[in-house]
């Protein structure tokens, strides 16, 4: 039984790609046939992140009008021979989205794919209803900062009511929180909302804190999901996120600041 | 700029302990129920939603999200808050 995750987040700018990208490739690497979904139309990313950008031909939107089919719009990924990538269109038209196109791909998908993620847009308009629309499964991604905890909360909302399972009222999608540039240091000197405290606001199941890291920066710019980089803090605790999302009891890592002695203390800031 | 004493060291140490974290949380905490009790409003909402924006739809074309209905506490009254967006140039809205 194949299952549709979308990762969503409300505000822009947490790690939404980020983690769509690393999700896809965790779960294609784990022998999973997995597609991922760029829902962002107007702003194609997801193909960069992915390091597949020369290779788009054609897009959602082309399958969804009839223009291609999805065999040709899908992109194989060069280093998982199961994951494949559906990359956004970049019309400026915002109504190319329609929502019987949108499932009938969906459905196609869903025959061919374990998994199949959608990478949401930012806010809560139609590209992100459409894309948290027939999820199974939602990861909110979130980052320790108000508006970004008040946003996901908006969101939950939203995955509570606007959505097939709970307009049909199947059982409602399940909720993760993966919380993302997460700086241990400053949530010990009390600068920095701590895991306990937005698991405390948006009480949902704990998936994952992704730490802030040079590594994922690094890793967009080479355009390599982070989660393939298994030497780097950021890799390891995606790699953690998806082993608990498939069920595996991970104890939670990144959490506590390093040591560090008085001079780091001093002129580390 | 002159160097940190050791005393101003000190002391914005122990400042910064309290942190803005503290803070953060409370007002989150405030506004998040306040959102969520907002959420629970009335059945009817949504049909009363569908219904207005077919009326608007009658004369302008509008966004299947741009009509907004709230309910808002306020002590014992309940205030209905309607909102409606239309398009930017109402020339092109309609002629669409």
């Amino acid at each position: 039984m194949s299952r549709i995750v979308v990762i969503t987040s409300g505000k822009g700018g947490v790690g939404k790609t980020t983690t769509a990208a690393s999700l896809a490739a965790g779960l294609a690497r784990a022998g999973h046939r997995t597609a991922v979904v760029d829902f962002d139309v107007g702003l194609r990313n997801l193909d960069l992140v992915m390091g597949c950008e020369r290779r788009v031909v054609f897009d959602f939107v082309n399958v969804i009008n009839g223009d291609a089919r999805l065999n040709q719009a899908l992109i194989k990924d060069k280093r998982l021979s199961n994951l494949s990538i559906l990359p956004a269109s970049q019309t400026r038209d915002k109504d190319a989205l329609t929502p019987d196109g949108v499932e009938r791909v969906l459905d196609e998908l869903r025959a061919d794919f374990d998994y199949v993620i959608c990478d949401s847009p930012a806010g809560i308009e139609r590209g992100a209803h459409l894309a948290s629309y027939h999820a199974d499964d939602a990861i909110v991604v979130t980052n320790p900062e108000v508006s970004s905890v008040r946003d996901s909360d908006r969101v939950l909302g939203l995955l509570a009511s606007r959505t097939r399972r709970a307009e049909q009222g199947d059982d409602p999608v399940r909720e993760h929180l993966l919380l993302t540039r997460y700086d241990p240091q400053r949530v010990k000197k009390g600068d920095m909302l701590s895991v306990e405290d937005v698991q405390e606001i948006l009480a949902i199941n704990l998936l994952g804190v992704i730490p802030e890291s040079q590594s994922v920066l690094n890793a967009s710019n080479a355009g390599i999901p982070v989660v393939l980089e298994d030497g780097e803090d950021a890799g390891q605790a995606y790699n953690d996120a998806i082993a608990r999302y498939l069920g595996e009891d991970r104890p939670h890592r990144f959490l506590q600041a390093e040591r560090r002695g008085l001079f780091g203390r001093m002129f580390g800031g | 700029m002159k160097a940190m004493g050791i005393a101003d060291y000190f002391r914005e140490r122990r400042r910064s302990r309290r942190g803005s974290a503290s803070v953060a949380k409370e007002r989150l905490q405030i506004i998040v129920s306040h959102e969520r009790a907002e959420r629970g409003g009335p059945d009817y909402l949504p049909m009363l939603r569908q219904e207005l924006l077919e009326v608007v739809r009658r004369y302008v074309t509008v966004d299947p999200d741009a009509v907004r209905v709230d309910v808002e506490r306020d002590g014992p009254h309940e205030v209905l808050e309607l909102n409606i967006t239309l398009p930017e140039r109402m020339e092109e809205g309609a002629q669409r």
